[in-house]
């Protein structure tokens, strides 16, 4: 049986990466991420893993996926304005299928904005900031027990899928130290290997579940990476068909097999009139809210996704066909609620509790937003 | 010798390059190398940006990583670090190597890590039709310069010495033994080492300047020894830049070889292989 531990989340961070086999860690100084880089440095070496800080984020998301293509599990960690730089490579990912983590501390913005302060200004740049039609996961831990889980779950699915990964929390995760007992055995996912002999291999034919067999560069399968669109001999086309079914696959693999990806957390939402949604740190507040609301006799609940990308709409819309209203709390002038907004399409009324002043949302704050006035309105 | 072919992805042929164009050159005096070398085809891993030099790494059969504008080099470190197994060689252009991706190549070159670059220089940006780069000589037609280049050039090789390389090379594409040579030589160097390749873009630089096709081109390189500057000197576009301004040419050959700590990324010393 493991004993407490009082850490940080970006220490969880690190020992849930480390559990999931993590061997290369390329990064760049960042509040509030570098705790990240600074204990991967002290952990890895140890454990036969690497450890460099590199020029810039461009480079240390490139050095991760060549890390990657190497076979070995790769991650880098940074905050939003790093977040941005990324982008490129986040996409380079996604469409080469190098599986690698990207862990986003987040904090306020736009640019250098409010870099000691909480914020979930990112979770739309998360699934759409790099360019073209690309799939997306983006996982977010609301405790730093759940950012140790999320983590390991975050390599998981980047070699389940060979996809990039994103985890985002906020800086009070970050920084928050908890006392959490870590599980002792965890699930560990690794790459496919090819069956097929070094001869007949070609890098990008996929079997029924989407997802092509990925050997390391050096193993004796020599084979071309690019991020142009290509053929399943791995190889740059023009074809408009060939690149179709590229970007369908890279699509389909992560669809068709959401019931591994999405995870939500609901609490008493049965007989709830008005559910809260919130995600990350507000996650927490909003459960405190509707507990206080609960014995107020407010028949209140809460819906949080741990999986913001793929966005659970059925799960959504499962509970906004059983609630009057749907409060939608983030730390942002509103990103995910437009989501919450589809899922539901008219079958619930769609609040927002939206705060973008580097001030976390509170408890207090969302027991008041979920209590009815006088006239009995929200 | 082998036979070049062993090392060629036949069935990606026709390949991208234009007619003129000494990139092939390039490639084949390579591939010369890697053969005198005996490097084993499994583990030569060669990284690429974008560009049409880098386009090169599809055509050969290693594993080959065509990555993003620029960041060759900082893909190519993950790779070595992760794997130092690997022989790595990076294969860039001057625009991606020296514009875009300048930041990636000056702390790979600083750290000395064990990766070999290539740089392909034909003076101008090819893939995209001929728009001016870094290395475009003051003076000289592109497609974004009408009027002439009114900015100065870099030096590649001064560049990367001043960054810290431990070998730092420069050869003609007009001398395919001495490329072999050289980037033998580059090969076999214990940590970072830089071969800037003078070669050219008779499509785009060639025909906007008016100095010749690709023999012509070569030719200049082997007669003056000086690159693709030397025969612009003797052209003017724009008139306010004196002649005297344009550089006179350009050296070749090993221009510094030393040996200090291979970087190897932060790990344990008993993983350290150098």
């Amino acid at each position: 049986m493991s004993q407490a531990q009082l850490i940080q989340g970006n220490e969880a961070c690190v020992k849930g990466a480390l559990a999931a086999g993590c061997r290369f860690y390329g990064g760049y100084p960042i509040t509030p991420s570098s705790e990240i880089a600074e204990q991967m440095v002290r952990l890895l070496p140890d454990l036969g893993g690497v450890f460099i800080q590199m020029e810039d984020e461009i480079a240390s998301l490139a050095s991760v996926i060549g890390a990657s293509l190497a076979g070995s599990k790769a991650m880098t960690a940074t905050s939003g304005p790093g977040f941005s730089l990324m982008q490129e490579h986040i996409g380079y990912a996604a469409m080469t299928e190098v599986p690698c983590v990207v862990v986003n501390v987040m904090r306020g913005g736009p640019s250098t904005g409010l870099p000691t302060s909480p914020s979930q200004g990112d979770v739309m740049q998360a699934r759409w900031g790099t360019h073209g039609d690309h799939p997306a996961i983006v996982l977010a831990p609301s405790s730093v027990a759940e950012v140790f889980d999320v983590t390991v779950k975050a390599f998981n699915l980047a070699e389940r899928f060979r996809t990039p990964v994103i985890i985002l929390y906020d800086e009070i995760i970050g920084h928050t130290r908890e006392s959490v007992v870590l599980p002792d055995s965890i699930e560990v996912v690794d790459r496919v290997q090819p069956t097929d002999a070094p001869a007949d291999f070609w890098p990008m034919i996929a079997p029924d579940d989407g997802v092509p067999p990925l050997p390391a560069f050096g193993d004796g399968y020599r084979f071309h990476v690019t991020g142009l669109a290509h053929d399943e001999r791995g190889f740059p086309t023009n074809d408009a068909q060939v690149a179709e079914a590229l970007v369908a696959r890279l699509h389909n693999k992560i669809d068709a097999h959401l019931d591994e990806v999405i995870e939500v957390d609901t609490y008493m939402v049965d007989d709830a009139e008005i559910a809260v949604f919130a995600y990350g740190i507000v996650g927490r507040s909003a459960r405190e809210a509707v507990m206080r609301a609960r014995d107020n006799g407010i028949k209140a609940g809460l819906i949080r996704p741990v999986t913001l990308w793929p966005f659970p709409y059925e799960q959504v819309a499962e509970v906004a066909a059983q609630v009057d209203t749907i409060l939608v709390a983030e730390m942002n002038l509103g990103q995910i609620i437009g989501e919450v907004e589809r899922a539901a399409a008219g079958k619930a009324e769609i609040k927002g509790y939206l705060r973008a002043d580097g001030e976390p949302i509170t408890p207090t704050a969302l027991l008041e937003a979920i209590t009815p006035d006088k006239e009995g309105q929200r | 010798m082998t036979d070049v072919k062993t090392y060629l992805r036949e069935w990606a042929m026709p390949h991208v390059l234009c007619p003129g164009c000494a990139h092939g050159i390039v490639l084949r005096s390579f591939l010369n190398a890697v053969d005198q070398l005996q490097i084993d085809q499994d583990k030569l891993a060669m990284v690429a940006g974008i560009g049409c030099s880098s386009r090169l790494v599809g055509y050969v059969d290693f594993c080959t990583l065509h990555g993003t504008h620029g960041r060759a080099p900082a893909f190519a470190t993950g790779l070595k670090l992760a794997r130092p197994d690997l022989k790595v060689v990076v294969v860039t252009g001057d625009g991606d190597a020296l514009a875009i991706g300048g930041n990636h190549l000056i702390h790979a070159a600083r750290r000395n890590i064990d990766i070999t670059v290539l740089l392909l220089n034909n003076s101008i940006y090819g893939m995209t039709g001929g728009q001016a780069a870094p290395t475009t000589p003051e003076g000289a037609l592109a497609s974004t310069t009408p009027a002439g280049n009114t900015e100065p050039n870099f030096d590649a090789c001064k560049l990367l010495m001043g960054a810290g390389a431990s070998f730092v090379a420069r050869v003609l594409a007009a001398n395919p033994m001495d490329m072999t040579k050289v980037m033998a030589d580059g090969l076999d160097h214990p940590g970072f080492s830089f071969i800037e390749v003078i070669s050219d873009c008779p499509e785009y630089f060639g025909r906007y300047n008016k100095v010749g096709g690709g023999a012509e081109m070569l030719t200049w390189m082997s007669v003056r020894d000086e690159g693709v500057a030397g025969p612009l000197a003797e052209k003017r576009f724009v008139n306010h830049i004196p002649i005297e301004s344009v550089p006179s040419g350009m050296e070749t050959g090993v221009l510094q070889r030393e040996i200090r700590p291979v970087y190897a990324g932060v790990r344990k010393v008993e993983d350290h292989e150098s």
